[in-house]
């Protein structure tokens, strides 16, 4: 099986790297590239993120041919597609981090700032956090609801359609962290941070 | 919930630690990556080395270490220490460090935060304040706490939150290395005027010094060297204290 990383200048992705490569041990061949004909091969991508909504979205845009690629991907031949943090908000049809940017529009909803309730809470939300898995999901397979992840993030992904939330994290509010939609699957916490637990959802995902 | 980090730090010089702990089952005490991997698997949150790599020749080690310790260990890892620019910070993210801290630069260059945290996200930017109380106000050091700027350290720490980082390094330069607690004025000044994540460091002679800092300091994570270097405590241990305070950490 071939995975591969997208890698579209969004900024650090090694631990991502190291951390697929770890949880594949030699089963499965991790890619990284931005090689369309190696991404219209693969069994599986992942679309990480780090950044702003626009930094990310323009990233891939200045890419000939990437969005369309991404989109026969995922949308056409339903292949499975992890996202990770800005990689997961990137479904959304709309983000608002600088200014109203249009995403990839794969699972309808929009990005928007955490309210954090006049700074009672601190901007970004970053450490670890337990999630509550609401939805049962093959990422999700051996790992205990509760389960701490590692989260750095100001902005918070509010899909339309609640049935694609598998996971939320209480934080101000109540945010979603895990959504699945058929064959796309979206973390905004960080995996590839998140110890064994991380690891193991890693994993998973190669197995699906 | 939010759970408080507790964050080990190791220094570097030259690509080994500096002060290390003894573990009889270490191959080579003196390797970072081995010491940062029982940390890691003692269940800290986050790993930080400080490169006090003196030499320009020997710069270079760090980024070796970095590389070796990011395929080891899976939790955020911080580097500081002799960060100077663009360059730098891209050269330590590319070696496989989540965030670097920059102390100096951040003070001679402070375009660099608004430049580097625009360039690689707020999330990857930490600020390291190194400050120092004169009378009823705290100074900015820099150059590892050689150099005075008389910079006033609160009103720094808000610039640099307005300037993007993602999370401010607090040292009180007066209770460095004294093990007899962090500066907790400080910590609270601070941690009540900016609205990004405080780490404490600076001090911290036993458990109970960590758990000061966050309830007394309001930092969102705390930061030890020798406590757990010398192996008076461990991770585990500083956990198992700060959940029997009401501190939540994760398990």
């Amino acid at each position: 099986m071939n995975v591969t990383i997208v890698d579209y200048n969004s900024g650090n992705i090694s631990s991502v790297i190291n951390s697929f490569k770890e949880a594949a041990k030699d089963k499965v061949k991790i890619e990284v590239t931005s090689n369309l004909n190696k991404i219209k091969s693969s069994d599986k991508l992942v679309l990480p993120g780090q950044g702003s909504f626009k930094s990310c979205v323009d990233a891939l845009s200045s890419i000939n041919g990437l969005i369309e690629t991404l989109n026969e991907f995922a949308i056409i031949n339903k292949k499975p597609l992890l996202g990770i943090c800005v990689g997961l908000q990137m479904f959304a049809d709309l983000g608002y981090e600088e200014i109203e940017t249009k995403g990839l529009g794969w699972i309808s909803g929009k990005v928007s700032k955490i309210d954090n309730q006049n700074n009672k809470f601190k901007l970004p939300h970053i450490g670890w956090n337990d999630i509550k898995i609401i939805k049962e999901s093959r990422i999700f397979k051996d790992i205990e609801n509760k389960s701490h992840m590692y989260f750095v993030h100001s902005y918070e992904f509010i899909p339309d359609d609640k049935s694609t939330i598998s996971a939320t994290t209480e934080y101000s509010s109540n945010i979603v962290c895990s959504v699945e939609k058929e064959n796309i699957f979206g973390t905004q916490f960080h995996p590839e941070k998140s110890d064994r637990i991380g690891l193991k959802l890693i994993e998973n995902f190669l197995n699906l | 919930m939010l759970k408080n980090r507790i964050i080990p730090c190791l220094d570097v010089k030259n690509g080994r630690v500096v002060k290390g702990i003894n573990f009889i089952d270490l191959k080579d005490a003196g390797d970072p990556v081995e010491q940062a991997k029982i940390y890691s698997e003692g269940g800290a949150d986050e790993i930080c080395f400080l490169d006090i790599t003196a030499s320009n020749e020997n710069r270079d080690t760090i980024y070796d270490v970095v590389e070796r310790t990011s395929k080891k260990c899976f939790v955020p890892l911080t580097v500081g220490g002799g960060v100077r620019s663009i360059d730098d910070i891209s050269k330590l993210l590319n070696s496989g460090a989540d965030k670097v801290s920059i102390n100096t630069a951040a003070v001679q260059n402070p375009k660099m935060i608004i430049e580097s945290s625009k360039k690689f996200g707020s999330q990857c930017i930490v600020v390291a304040i190194d400050a120092k109380k004169n009378d009823n106000k705290w100074e900015v050091f820099t150059h590892g706490g050689r150099n005075n700027t008389s910079i006033n350290a609160i009103d720094f720490a808000k610039k640099m939150e307005d300037s993007g980082a993602g999370e401010l390094l607090v040292t009180s330069m007066d209770r460095d290395g004294t093990q007899i607690g962090y500066d907790n004025d400080l910590m609270f000044k601070i941690s009540s005027t900016v609205n990004i994540p405080v780490i404490a460091s600076g001090g911290v002679g036993n458990l109970d010094h960590l758990v000061d800092g966050i309830k007394l300091g309001n930092a969102s994570a705390v930061l030890a060297a020798s406590i757990f270097h010398y192996g008076t405590h461990s991770i585990k241990e500083a956990k198992q204290y700060l959940n029997s305070k009401g501190i939540p950490v994760r398990n």
